[in-house]
């Protein structure tokens, strides 16, 4: 302590903020810290989180992590069938959005589309066949996440999907994700009639092939680069995806005019891309998948690999936790609804697209996409403080994905439970908002964040891990 | 009479903002009783307690939970002016090197604006101290802790951690420290200079360091330790820190070492390490024997007010028994009536009524008080004084639910108006202290009440005597001579120390008995 003698008292004030007044007013120098009571106030957590802040295993740990996720170079390698290409996938497997959830629990539209995706592969007739089907315990359900993999809402998967498939080209690991199709009767929020498989199969017999040929002409694509050239041009590639959308097409096109695909083929399926100002979100969701799995698996490691959602839970995986979820209840999106809709009509938060927050883009971006602040009535500079907030919660910055508004700083990434929970900063989500029923689609689009009590859960099993290695 | 309750969810205020908004709002129209509180179980359960809450509440600590009682058609309009203010009243942001965005909401966000932080001082409530404390000593910061109700285990734990890593934990229940000037928590405003001072005890810290002041010298740091440092199972990890940093601190040539009654095999180990540290170390454990202490480094000191004479006659090379201080001369002649006889002591300083116990001890014989050095002197209902009795007003049984008497006069005020009453009371013995977190102006709660309580005596053919003393020093917030000229108009005898101050009022009962004289 003497050494502080020789020291200017520098004082960060934890408490009572008259105390802060006094030394201020006596000439020191000194910051209000705004405490409140972490974890929601539970003094076990409060505990645990005090024996891991500033660890030097879990520092370490979390440098090791965050540096994969800096270091993997997400490359789209071609498109695959799912059945053939998830390596642990089963013949008769679905996976779906978000944490574990067995059918009866499922939401409306999560149901909606695995009923979908059963008449999509034949395995019944009809709805009715198709919902015994599923309750029958014949099927296998299982998360996208189990499989390296991702899917926008619902994020239902069936063996004989055509798939994304992207390699990490620093660390060699894979991952995968289903076709974007669009807006309004789509799978992925419930709906399942007759068209909406038509368009499935469409997707599977026209739409990957075309998309096969013309990435293997193209000797694969460099995502990172894509997404960070999206961001400046107004896209955060969670629910602003028209720059990176366009951008894909543009290396597209050539690319499918030198393939043998018939032309009728390859204008459709540029019409159906141009038609889509989403279509790229899949592929953004793939290379934040890809990003994260490179830091996922380093004991000892605070930071966030996933956070997913099905509708009923929201759930968040660690590095260090290796295949544990910690979830709780999903919160309901507040946001702009579609005219007709409103609160009421929603679901509760879904699907697996916040891997794009998880990756430092997404909510985490919104600096570099001011029009995405309308949908909550918001401004520029909202964005801006949105961001900067993150910056509290998250481990560094990634210096491939620059914010121009923010003088070209990287985006805030790397989410450590640890300072989620001792900030109370909820990492924020950009998403769009699924009616509760099956089918309806699309009806509105927010902001959320992520609820604090998969942190604190978190934080607790992190310290009874650090406990036992000790 | 209707009642009226709001929660605002995740609205974290510390409980003394909630305070001063809760009296606020008590003065709405039309509302008799309010309270702005955070909902913890135990909050909730005193709301229950003061009738401001009917059924089951749902809510958490860091709601906050608004409460009122009053007139059923002024209360909507009252809860939604109690809802603007705490909403126009957003907790103030001090201080410097912050750079821009949101305030910090952690210590370690606090740390990235404030890159050269090396102090956390923490006065959260404290079920959550310690796990503050950890993470600030994690973070390579010293910590000041004002946060009581933290458990021993974890106070062991926490100063072993900082030991380790060349830190200090000042606390917990620790009031007041002053270091590089800066005075933190209740300190007062007092000249640097060459007397470093570590103290395990809070009002013992601030009478020596405003004696010294008063006498002409200065601090050059004073080191709180909190209450328990010289237990035995501390150690006085935190005392043998502050006394080895002083010992080679070149700004330091006396030390003075203070604590309530310390475990006698700690205070052997603070003593022999004192002995050797080169420098003049003067003691004051209270309630221990200073024949126990016989190092010629060492000087022994009976009361606060010694200590800080010594400390002074030291620091200017003289011999510390050249440095008694003068008895103030006592000239008001107490016209008692017969029956007066017992002394009353008010305190808001629990060290200043631990040692008006030991001193009238000697003096008078039994003593009750509700901290008394004697267990068999405990007084059995704290509301109601027998005999002489001492009262540490600051203890947990008065502040529950409310502030700290130096804060919160009401109490003590009340009990004065009661004690005057009582026709067997001379004298009433009071402690005012000065500094940073105390009342802005003591003097002008106490005058009304002080002068209140001498007509009743005087209407009722008897005279009380009231004797006093102001801790504190001129750059105080509060002024020294302000306070104390206010408090000698409405006829308070003012010593310059509780040492003093207990000493008068001990004359005037003994003299009152015939067994002593005026002098």
């Amino acid at each position: 302590m003497q050494a502080l003698f020789q020291e200017k008292l520098q004082v960060l004030n934890v408490g009572l903020s008259s105390f802060a007044e006094s030394v201020a007013r006596a000439g020191g120098t000194v910051l209000q810290v705004e405490w409140a009571p972490p974890a929601q106030g539970h003094q076990t957590v409060c505990r645990e989180l005090a024996q891991l802040v500033n660890l030097p295993a879990i520092e370490a740990a979390n440098r090791k992590a965050f540096d994969a996720y800096l270091t993997a170079q997400p490359i789209l390698r071609g498109i695959g069938v799912a059945g053939k290409v998830l390596p642990k996938m089963a013949e008769r497997m679905i996976l779906h959005g978000g944490p574990p959830i067995a059918w009866e629990n499922m939401c409306g539209p999560m149901q909606g589309a695995i009923i979908g995706a059963i008449l999509y592969e034949g395995w019944a007739k009809d709805i009715p066949g198709a919902c015994a089907l599923a309750s029958g315990g014949e099927i296998l359900f299982e998360p996208c996440h189990h499989h390296a993999a991702v899917g926008p809402m619902a994020g239902v998967i069936s063996p004989s999907m055509p798939v994304w498939m992207v390699v990490d080209a620093a660390h060699g690991n894979q991952a995968f994700s289903n076709f974007n199709e669009g807006s309004g009767r789509v799978l992925r929020f419930g709906a399942n009639s007759p068209d909406v498989i038509d368009r499935l199969k469409w997707i599977g017999q026209v739409l990957g092939p075309t998309l096969r040929a013309g990435v293997e002409t193209l000797g694969g694509l460099d995502l990172k680069t894509l997404m960070a050239q999206a961001l400046h041009m107004g896209d955060e590639v969670h629910n602003r995806n028209v720059a990176a959308s366009s951008l894909f097409l543009k290396r597209l096109i050539p690319a499918l005019l030198r393939t043998t695909t018939p032309s009728a083929d390859i204008a459709a399926v540029v019409d159906f891309i141009a038609g889509n100002d989403h279509f790229f979100l899949n592929l953004s969701m793939t290379a934040c998948k890809a990003m994260l799995d490179a830091a996922h698996g380093v004991p000892g490691s605070s930071m966030v690999t996933a956070m997913a959602r099905n509708g009923v839970e929201f759930g968040i995986r660690v590095s260090g936790a290796g295949d544990q979820w910690f979830t709780t209840r999903a919160p309901v999106v507040d946001g702009l609804f579609f005219p007709g809709y409103t609160t009421a009509d929603a679901a509760p938060d879904l699907g697996d697209s916040a891997i794009t927050e998880t990756a430092g883009v997404g909510g985490f971006a919104m600096a570099a996409s001011p029009a995405i602040v309308k949908f909550v009535g918001g401004t520029p500079q909202d964005a801006i403080d949105n961001t900067t907030a993150m910056t509290h919660i998250t481990l560094g910055r990634n210096g491939a994905f620059t914010l121009p508004s923010m003088n070209f700083a990287g985006s805030p990434a790397g989410i450590d439970v640890r300072k989620v929970v001792d900030t109370g900063i909820q990492p924020i989500i950009n998403t769009g908002i699924a009616h509760r029923k099956a089918g309806v689609g699309q009806i509105g689009a927010g902001i959320t964040r992520a609820p604090l009590a998969c942190f604190t859960q978190a934080v607790s099993a992190l310290a009874s891990a650090m406990r036992s290695s000790q | 009479m209707a009642r009226a309750t709001k929660i605002l969810r995740n609205f974290y205020r510390d409980s003394v903002s909630l305070m001063q908004l809760s009296s606020m709002f008590a003065k709405l129209p039309g509302v008799e009783q309010a309270s702005a509180i955070m909902a913890s179980a135990n909050n909730i359960s005193l709301l229950k307690e003061a009738g401001l809450l009917g059924g089951t509440i749902e809510a958490g600590a860091n709601d906050l939970l608004i409460a009122l009682q009053g007139q059923e058609e002024a209360l909507d309009a009252a809860m939604a002016a109690a809802e603007a203010a705490l909403n126009q009243n957003p907790p103030p942001v001090t201080g410097n090197g912050r750079s821009c965005g949101m305030a910090p909401r952690s210590i370690e966000m606090g740390l990235g604006d404030m890159v050269g932080a090396n102090l956390a001082l923490i006065s959260t409530p404290g079920e959550y101290a310690a796990a503050e404390a950890l993470k600030a000593l994690s973070l390579g910061l010293n910590v000041m802790l004002f946060s009581d109700n933290v458990e021993l285990k974890d106070e062991i734990a926490l100063k072993r951690f900082a030991q380790a890593r060349d830190l200090i934990v000042m606390g917990p229940d620790c009031g007041t420290a002053i270091i590089n000037g800066i005075p933190l928590a209740f300190a007062n405003a007092v000249r640097r200079g060459e007397i470093g001072v570590v103290a395990a005890s809070g009002t013992g810290l601030q009478q020596v360091t405003c004696l010294i002041d008063r006498w002409g010298k200065g601090i050059s740091q004073a080191i709180g330790t909190g209450g328990h440092d010289l237990h035995r199972d501390v150690g006085g990890i935190s005392m043998l820190q502050g006394l080895k940093a002083l010992a080679v601190d070149q700004s330091t040539s006396v030390i003075v070492l203070i604590s309530k009654p310390p475990s006698p095999e700690v205070a052997g180990r603070v003593l022999e390490v004192a002995g050797g540290v080169g420098k003049p170390v003067v003691v004051n454990f209270l309630g221990a024997d200073p024949e126990g202490i016989k190092h010629p480094n060492l000087f022994a000191a009976g009361t606060l007010e010694d200590a800080a004479a010594a400390a002074v006659a030291l620091a200017d090379g003289r011999r510390p028994e050249e440095g008694r201080p003068k008895r103030p001369p006592f000239a008001i002649p107490p016209k008692l009536a017969p029956g007066q006889q017992y002394l009353r002591g008010l305190y808001s300083g629990g060290t200043f009524c631990y040692e008006a116990s030991l001193l009238l001890k000697k003096d008078l014989g039994q003593v009750y008080s509700n901290s008394p050095v004697d267990p068999g002197d405990r007084l059995g209902d704290v509301w109601t004084s027998r005999g002489h009795t001492v009262i540490d007003l600051g203890d947990n049984l008065f502040t529950r639910g409310r502030p700290h008497p130096m804060i919160d006069h009401r109490l003590r005020n009340e009990r004065i108006f009661k004690e005057a009453g009582d026709p067997e009371v001379a004298v009433i013995l009071l402690d005012v202290v000065l500094g940073y977190g105390s009342h802005p102006d003591p003097a002008s709660e106490m005058v009304p009440v002080i002068q209140k309580a001498k007509d009743l005596a005087d209407k009722a053919g008897r005279h009380l005597v009231v004797v006093g003393f102001v801790c504190g020093t001129s750059l105080d917030p509060q002024n020294l001579s302000k306070q104390e000229v206010a408090l000698r108009d409405a006829g308070v005898i003012l010593a310059e120390s509780n040492a003093q101050a207990v000493r008068l009022a001990a004359t005037v009962v003994l003299a009152a008995a015939g067994v002593g004289k005026m002098p």
